[in-house]
This record gives C-alpha cells, sequence and structure tokens, in this order.
C-alpha cells in the first residue's frame, strides 16, 4: 500500500540545508591543505610564446606555479560522446594549454600557495607572451571563407556533421503542399549559473598510491573513470572521487574539466591536499555555456492545418574545444525530437557543429530538447497564422493519439525508438480549460481597442528523458562512448535499519528524499528507517549519475529492482521461520506471512535480522539482505504536456509582463508531488529567463560582455509570475513504477509558450518572430520596424 | 601584510582575530572562525547567498571588511535558530522553500529580516524584498510562499 509515494513528503535532506551545516566543497577543509588558482588566458586566440612564472613563485606564501609544460605527460581530456564524423576531428581542453588557446578563460598556468588570497595575488606577477590570432564568435560565420581557423584537423572550423530523417522524401513532401513557411531561428547562448561554482580538491597517499578527488560533479564515477583511464593513464581503483553536497548544476557539472586531474596531481607532486574554487567570473568564462543555434527550417501544411514536412537546419556552436559530452547534445537530443508531439510524416534534420573563439558549449538544462521544442513549437504557431487558424486547433489536427503508441517518429528520426505513451490532446485541453482559453480571446479583443496588447502561447512539448537504453546509445549516429544504465544497493542491517546507495547523484532534485519514499513503501518499513547515500565511488556501486531526467526513470527504477530481490529473499525466509512452504507465503507492507494468517507474521525487522545472524537459514541461502541492481531500460521516456503562458506587452516601452503561466505536466505517476512542482517551477523559470533575459554575449574579439552577474540576467523573485502548476498522469509502460521524469520539462516547454505568447501579443503589427532574449529593446525595437 | 587586531561576537560569541585589512567578513566568518554555514556565490554583490546580519541590519559580507565588524554583532545562519529551527527556516523546509541549498543561508537571513521590517507584506512586497537574493533552482514560487507562511505564524503567535 503506498504511504509515502504520492505524498507531499518533506525532504529528509532539508535540516542540514537550512541550519548551514550542509558540507558543499568549499567547505571542506583537509589539514595542510594548499590553495590553487588559474591564469587564464585574456585573449580568444592566440599562440602561447613564452611564459616566466620566476617572480610569482619568489612571492610569500607561494609554494609552487606550474605551466602546461609540467602537465605535458597528461592526455587532453577526452569527449566521450563523439556524435557525427567527431572521432577525427575533436580537440579538447588540456589540464593547462602548452601553446595555444581558442577561447578566454582556458588555463594557462597554476599557483599552489597557503591561501587563496596569495595565489590570486601571484597570478598577477606570471608573465605571458601571446601573439594574438584572429577570433570568429558566430557559428555560421565561422564555417564562411576566409574565416580564422581554430584546428588543424578542422577545416572551416566544421567539427562535425549529422544528419537525421529522410532528405528526399522531405522535399519532395514539402513541394506538394499548400503552404510551405520558412523562418531563421536564433536560440541564444546561455550560462548555466549554479549558485554554487564550481571547485575540486585533491589528495594523494603515497603509502597506497592512491588519489582521492572532491568535486562539485553530477557523475562522481564517469569522472573518476574518464581522469584514470583517458586523462592520467592509471588504473581507475587507484582513485576515489566525492562529490559533497552540491549547489545546483543543470549540466554543468556533468562533464569533466581540467581543474579536476589538475588537483589530484598537484597534491601528488606537491606531497599535500590541494584546493581550487573558482570565482563567478571564472565559471562565466571557464566553464560551459548552453544552447546557441542558429536553425533555418521549412514547414509545410495543407490548407486544413495537416503538417506535411519539416526540414531543419541548424549551426551549432560547441565553441573552441570540446566538452565531454558536447556533440550529443544538438545531435541525439535535438534533432531525434523535431517531431514533437506531432504526426509529420516528413522530416529532416542537418546538424553542423562548428568551433568558435568562445567557451566550450554542453548540455545544460533540457539539452537539446528545449532547442527542439522550440523549432517545433513556433514552427506550428507560424502554420496557425499563415493559414488564419486556431493554434490550438493546429496542434489538436496534427497530435499523435493515444492510440498510436509507441509511436515512431516518421522517417526514422528516433534511431529505431519509439515515444512510450502519451495523451497530449488531453494535458492541452486541460490546460486551455484552465486558462479559459475562449473567455481570454474575447478578453483580448477588448483590449486591443483599448490599445492593450495581450497574448497567449501554447506550448505542447514531448521530450525524451529517462535517457538510458545502452543498445541504443551504442548505435551509429548516436556516438555514446558508454552504456547508460544505472545501479543501486540496498542492504536491509541486522536491526531493520536500511541503508540505499545509488549511482544516481542529487544536487537539489531531492532523491534522498524520494527513493527513501520509494523504499520504505516496497518494504514497508518508515522512511526514518532509510538512509539514501550517494556520490563516493567508494561506497557505492559504479553508477552513470545524475542528469537527463533519468533518475526517477532509471536511477529510482534500479532501487525498485533491487528491493524486489530484497523481498524476494526475505519472502524465503520468512516461509523457513514460519516452517510454512514459500509458495503459501507473501510479503506485504513489511510482513511476511501466510496467505489468509497475517497474525501470525515476521516483520521484515525480524527477518533482517534472522538473516544478519544466519543462525538458521533456509539450504543454500547467503547471509544478509543485501542486493545490488543495474537497471538497463529497454526504452527512454517521453514526458509531455501543455504549457500556456499569457503576457501584456507595453507597446510604448517594449516591456513584457508575464501576467499568467499555467503548466499541465505528465511525468506518470508523481512520487512526491511538492518535489515535482519544485522542478517544473524552477525549470519553467530557467525556459522565461531565456525568452526574456539571459544572453551570453561575445564581442567579435571573443570577450564575454557578460562575465559578471552584474551583467548576465538571472531572474529575480520580482521578474516572475506566480506559478500554476497541474499534472495528468499517463504511467510509461517502459518500467514497472511507470514514471517518467520531471527535472526538464519546465525548461522545455516554457520559452516557447512566452514567445508564442509576445508574438500572438504584437500580431495586429504584423510581427511573426522576435529573437530571444525578448528584451524592451528587442520588442520596442520590432514595433518600430513594424510600423515602417 | 600588517595585519590588524579585531574582535567581532559572532553568534553571541566573542571572536578576537588579527586579519589582513582586505580580508572579506565572509572569509573571516568561514575560514578564521569555521562557520561555513554562509555562502559565496559570486564576486559583485549580486547573489546575496553570504547575507547575514550584521548589528541588526541584513548585509552582504562579500561587501563588509572583515575590519569594518570590529566591535560589532554578527548572526550568521548558524546563530539564527539558537539550537532550535527558527520559524524561517521551519517554514522552508514545510514549504519546500529549497531545493539545491545553496542560496538558502542568505535567502532566510534576508527573509527573516524583510519579516522584521514589515510583519505582514504582500506577495509583491515579499519579492521585491527579495531584490537583493539570487536563486537559480525554485522560481522563487516556493520561497515566497515560505515567508507569506513565517509571516501568518509570527501573527497567529503574537
Amino acid at each position: 500500500m503506498a504511504k509515502y509515494v504520492g505524498a507531499r513528503q518533506k525532504r529528509v535532506e532539508d535540516p542540514r540545508l537550512i541550519t548551514g551545516n550542509a558540507r558543499y566543497l568549499e567547505d571542506v577543509q583537509l589539514p595542510g591543505m594548499l590553495h590553487a588558482a588559474v591564469l587564464r588566458s585574456p585573449y580568444a586566440h592566440a599562440r602561447i610564446d613564452s611564459i616566466d612564472t620566476s617572480a610569482a613563485s619568489r612571492l610569500p606564501g607561494v609554494v609552487a606555479v606550474f605551466t602546461g609544460q609540467d602537465f605535458a605527460d597528461l592526455n587532453p581530456l577526452p569527449c566521450a560522446w563523439q556524435a557525427g564524423g567527431v572521432t577525427n576531428n575533436a580537440n579538447t581542453p588540456r589540464v593547462l594549454e602548452i601553446d595555444k588557446v581558442t577561447h578566454t578563460g582556458m588555463g594557462i598556468a597554476v599557483v599552489v600557495a597557503e591561501d587563496r588570497y596569495a595565489a590570486e595575488d601571484a597570478l598577477a606577477h606570471i608573465e605571458v607572451a601571446y601573439s594574438v590570432l584572429p577570433t570568429v564568435v558566430d557559428a555560421k560565420k565561422a564555417t564562411e571563407a576566409g574565416a580564422p581557423q581554430l584546428h588543424e584537423n578542422a577545416p572551416d572550423n566544421i567539427c562535425m556533421t549529422w544528419e537525421c530523417g529522410d532528405q528526399d522524401g522531405t522535399d519532395r513532401a514539402l513541394g506538394a503542399s499548400d503552404v510551405v513557411i520558412r523562418e531563421h531561428l536564433t536560440n541564444q547562448r546561455l550560462i548555466p549559473t549554479a549558485m554554487e561554482p564550481r571547485g575540486a580538491i585533491g589528495s594523494y597517499d603515497p603509502g597506497t598510491e592512491e588519489y582521492t578527488v572532491w568535486m562539485t560533479s553530477q557523475a562522481p564515477h564517469v569522472m573518476r573513470l574518464l581522469m584514470t583511464a583517458f586523462v592520467m593513464g592509471i588504473p581507475e581503483t587507484k582513485m576515489r572521487c566525492l562529490s559533497p553536497q552540491v549547489g545546483g548544476a543543470f549540466g554543468s557539472k556533468i562533464f569533466l574539466y581540467p581543474e579536476y586531474p589538475m588537483v589530484a596531481v598537484l597534491a601528488q607532486k606537491l606531497g599535500r591536499p590541494v584546493k581550487w574554487t573558482e570565482s563567478r567570473q571564472e565559471n562565466y568564462i571557464a566553464t560551459t555555456h548552453g544552447r546557441d543555434h542558429q536553425t533555418d527550417f521549412e514547414v509545410g501544411a495543407l490548407r486544413d492545418g495537416t503538417i506535411t514536412a519539416l526540414k531543419v537546419t541548424t549551426y551549432a556552436n560547441l565553441g573552441g574545444t570540446l566538452s565531454t559530452i558536447a556533440p550529443g547534445i544538438p545531435t541525439s537530443l535535438y534533432g531525434s525530437m523535431l517531431s514533437g508531439t506531432y504526426k509529420i510524416p516528413h522530416l529532416h534534420c542537418q546538424v553542423y557543429g562548428v568551433y568558435t573563439n568562445t567557451a566550450m558549449v554542453d548540455a545544460y538544462r533540457g539539452a537539446g530538447r528545449p532547442e527542439a521544442t522550440f523549432v517545433i513549437e513556433r514552427a506550428v504557431d507560424l502554420v496557425a497564422r499563415e493559414l488564419n487558424l486556431d493554434p490550438a486547433e493546429v496542434r489538436r489536427k496534427n497530435f499523435i493519439q493515444p492510440e498510436d503508441f509507441p509511436y515512431e517518429p516518421a522517417s526514422n528520426l528516433l534511431n529505431g525508438l519509439a515515444y512510450d505513451s502519451g495523451e497530449y490532446e488531453k494535458a492541452l485541453e486541460r490546460a486551455l480549460e484552465q486558462v479559459g482559453y475562449r473567455e481570454f480571446r474575447q478578453e483580448q479583443q477588448e483590449a486591443r481597442q483599448q490599445g492593450r496588447y495581450l497574448g497567449i502561447g501554447l506550448s505542447s512539448y514531448v521530450e525524451i528523458c529517462g535517457v538510458a537504453p545502452s543498445k541504443w546509445v551504442g548505435l551509429p549516429g548516436e556516438g555514446w562512448g558508454a552504456g547508460l544504465w544505472e545501479s543501486a544497493n540496498v542492504r536491509v542491517h541486522l536491526t531493520g535499519k536500511t541503508v540505499v546507495t545509488t549511482g544516481s547523484q542529487s544536487h537539489g532534485q531531492g532523491l534522498e528524499t524520494t527513493m527513501a519514499q520509494v523504499v520504505a513503501d516496497e518494504l514497508g518499513i518508515p522512511i526514518e528507517d532509510i538512509e539514501v547515500k550517494h556520490s563516493d565511488t567508494m561506497s557505492t556501486p559504479f553508477g552513470y549519475g545524475t542528469y537527463g531526467s533519468r533518475s526517477a526513470a532509471v536511477g529510482t527504477i534500479a532501487l525498485y529492482n533491487s528491493v524486489q530481490r530484497i523481498k524476494e529473499k526475505a519472502r524465503k525466509l520468512g516461509a523457513h521461520m514460519l516452517e510454512a512452504s514459500e509458495e503459501d507465503v507473501v510479503y506485504q507492507d513489511g510482513n511476511v506471512f501466510v496467505k489468509g494468517s497475517p497474525e501470525q507474521a515476521k516483520t521484515i525487522q525480524e527477518i533482517a535480522g534472522a538473516a544478519a545472524v544466519a543462525y538458521d537459514l533456509p539450504a543454500g541461502m547467503e547471509p544478509f539482505l543485501d542486493d545490488t541492481a543495474y537497471y538497463d531500460p529497454p526504452n527512454c521516456t517521453y514526458p509531455f504536456g501543455t504549457h500556456i503562458c499569457i503576457v501584456e506587452v507595453d507597446t510604448d516601452t517594449g516591456r513584457v509582463e508575464i501576467k499568467r503561466y499555467l503548466s499541465v505536466d505528465d511525468c506518470g505517476p508523481v512520487i512526491n508531488p511538492l518535489i515535482a512542482d519544485g522542478q517544473v517551477q524552477g525549470g519553467i523559470t530557467q525556459g522565461i529567463a531565456q525568452a526574456l533575459y539571459e544572453f551570453a554575449a561575445y564581442d567579435d574579439s571573443g570577450q564575454l560582455l557578460t562575465a559578471s552577474m552584474m551583467d548576465y540576467a538571472i531572474p529575480k523573485a520580482e521578474h516572475l509570475p506566480h506559478f500554476e502548476n497541474s499534472h495528468t498522469v499517463t504511467p510509461s509502460p517502459v518500467n514497472p513504477m511507470g514514471i517518467k521524469g520531471i527535472g526538464e520539462a519546465g525548461t522545455i516547454a516554457s520559452a516557447p509558450a512566452v514567445v508564442n505568447a509576445v508574438v500572438d501579443a504584437l500580431s495586429p503589427f504584423g510581427i511573426r518572430d522576435i529573437n530571444m532574449p525578448l528584451t524592451p529593446q528587442a520588442v520596442w525595437r520590432a514595433i518600430q520596424e513594424a510600423g515602417r | 601584510m600588517q595585519k590588524i587586531p579585531i574582535t567581532v561576537e559572532v553568534n553571541g560569541r566573542k571572536a578576537s582575530r588579527e586579519v589582513e585589512p582586505r580580508l572579506l567578513l565572509v572569509h573571516f566568518l568561514r575560514e578564521a572562525l569555521g562557520l561555513t554555514g554562509t555562502k559565496i556565490g559570486c564576486d559583485t554583490s549580486q547573489c546575496g547567498s553570504c547575507t547575514v546580519h550584521l548589528d541588526g541590519m541584513a548585509v552582504k559580507s562579500c561587501t563588509v571588511l572583515a575590519v569594518q565588524a570590529n566591535g560589532s554583532q554578527v548572526t550568521t545562519i548558524e546563530g539564527l535558530g539558537n539550537g532550535e529551527l527558527h520559524p524561517m527556516q521551519q517554514a522552508f523546509w514545510d514549504n519546500h522553500g529549497l531545493q539545491c541549498g545553496y542560496c538558502t543561508p542568505g535567502m532566510i537571513m534576508t527573509a527573516t529580516k524583510l519579516l522584521e521590517e514589515n510583519p505582514n507584506p504582500s506577495d509583491e512586497e515579499i519579492r521585491d524584498g527579495l531584490e537583493g537574493n539570487l536563486c537559480r533552482c525554485t522560481g522563487y514560487e516556493n520561497i515566497v510562499k515560505a515567508i507569506r507562511a513565517a509571516a501568518e505564524t509570527a501573527r497567529g503567535g503574537s
């Protein structure tokens, strides 16, 4: 009986967080610990001619200064996800660059000192001679003739080309359409901006030759593998990686960064632990960015609004070098999802991944799917506009219907996978009803007569989550360098107190609570008796970590499967203790009893004790209730929903005010509505931020103009509306709990909802598109230009 | 560098140290006193993660020098509840007003002062009052809710 699952259970991790007792990386102090500061290139494209560290080395408090030559025996960082033709022209950062930089912020030298103030002081005393080279920051311009070339092995700065779908069929279908609409969309560059900056601490034990690295990571097991096997060339068994409390990540802490192996090697070289933590400015120039697509699309339709074909060409800016999984984001997680919630018979997507003199671009919340959703949800609105149809009607007409599932998008867009389940129209209708769609259209008409511009925007999204099936990620064209199953261990101790370890990694999602809820219900024990532990390679089974909304739909299912096996063993032992035959006993709510005789029960606590002391076990049974599961799902999951935004645009100032924001999300059964709604609200906020506020701007020389929180517009409380959140529940057939995942839904859905609303508000001006972010200046300018 | 002796009363306890004149209060609290509950999230006094109470005012401790706090009283997140949960901490917990928790100490320190100055704020006044504190996880919905709940608790209890 579900007691915890589905309940608004308060989070078990919160007491330490609200009292200042949580230990984040910056809070970890080791005896004798030194502090490192990294000298970063002020130029976006330059040769390093010479570095003189002698003056810096002599400063008080400085222990040592190192340059790239000191790490020359280490390999460059690996790129683990080589979609398209990346294999031969991958260029990745080194721990410190030796002869060349391709974006500002690349590490050139490192100072290690007794404290951070001394280390930072010394940076100014390192003399570097650069030969500055010409720069290019725009992905499309970088591919044009005469553009500065960043890497010898990547002609025209093209890192990769990738395509999916059916080009000829799509061209023919476009030719046979009643209307074809062409549009150019920009999906601007964003900075993830977790509130906790990144950091790492290395220590080394010369006795055992073992490294320990603490880091701000979403995937400590993967970091260990990449650092040891790929960068340092040592056995992974010689390193332990830990993520302490992690203060938000949004994708930016999935990746291997140069500083992680750096602190490990520094600790070994110097015989003392070494800590490095980044400043916010370093976070903005040297940690990964997200999105940065330029897209041209053509969408074909019949007069009645039936969409016939979608053809997309995207230039994806990957930055000056490749981050860990950069090529996978604008490919597998983008092109594959361009059919959205619609039955589009012909699709084709061509992607160019391009090097430019900018920070590395990799996964940022939603990772590819917000970009895909933006294209298709803008395209559907443009079809409606062109044909003078209601955007809700065009969505209804083209939706994949419940009986179509499992639905394989046309043109083999998803490389053999199929959407699992969905009731797209139900979510849309509920959202329209809640918002009062018809009444709003009336109100909009009346407002326009008074010179007020209200607009409504819809976004009916589907995402690909629970990203895992190893047989899919290993297919040609996908290019992942790993499997993506997940692990869990469940151990019921002698007193019945239970420890769960997981390969997932919680950095704000509340996994310690939701996972405990599942175990408590399944085992039938109080939630207080469960500890969920994660993020330490020494004490948890290998796991791929937390991203891609996979810790409910993959990580938690591993846990669920493990508990089922624990229960089965407990049932057998219980039967033995009751002197009953195994087939006659059942496990229910923490008790094992003969069917029909619940009064004669053995509790899970009694059984755990019997299993642990092992005085009297059935023949062949091993002691202890302990099970490890590795779960590799047969498919991804496909959460969906509809978001609606209502805005009012002040046409004198260009200011956009969000009057209402409403979401109907379907992530299957909800483990904890409190946490799920929190995820949705935070996600929506990041999408609204993209639509209205945030933009990582570079000048032509590759200088980041938004390199601090003074210039990069993170929304504040006053910039955001109250959110109206609700759910429909369509279980996924992929896993036994029916769970789909919720971490990214808000971000995936929200940007097009806001932009569609603003464009709808300004339709009387003939405006059909404005590039994000829709700042007052951008909106005002669009109105002025439309008026001409 | 020349060091200056200072004495600061932190969470009711007097602490005397010799510090560099340039030492920031947040580093004094975190490194000299080991009170790591106060967080650092930016270089430019935008994020508010480092908010503490200095002589009864909510200040960003990254923008105060430790020597400026000489002779002052400072309260950090560790000292807010006197060993129990402060009603604002309880309200953040009850209302899921935090996710990753990194902005939370600063957010709670700001929120308690906000209610001292305006015990019955509207949602709009709460949002305006959080102008100096950034959260990247929650979208502020539940932070506003938590502060409203704490205000209601305070009014009900008085």
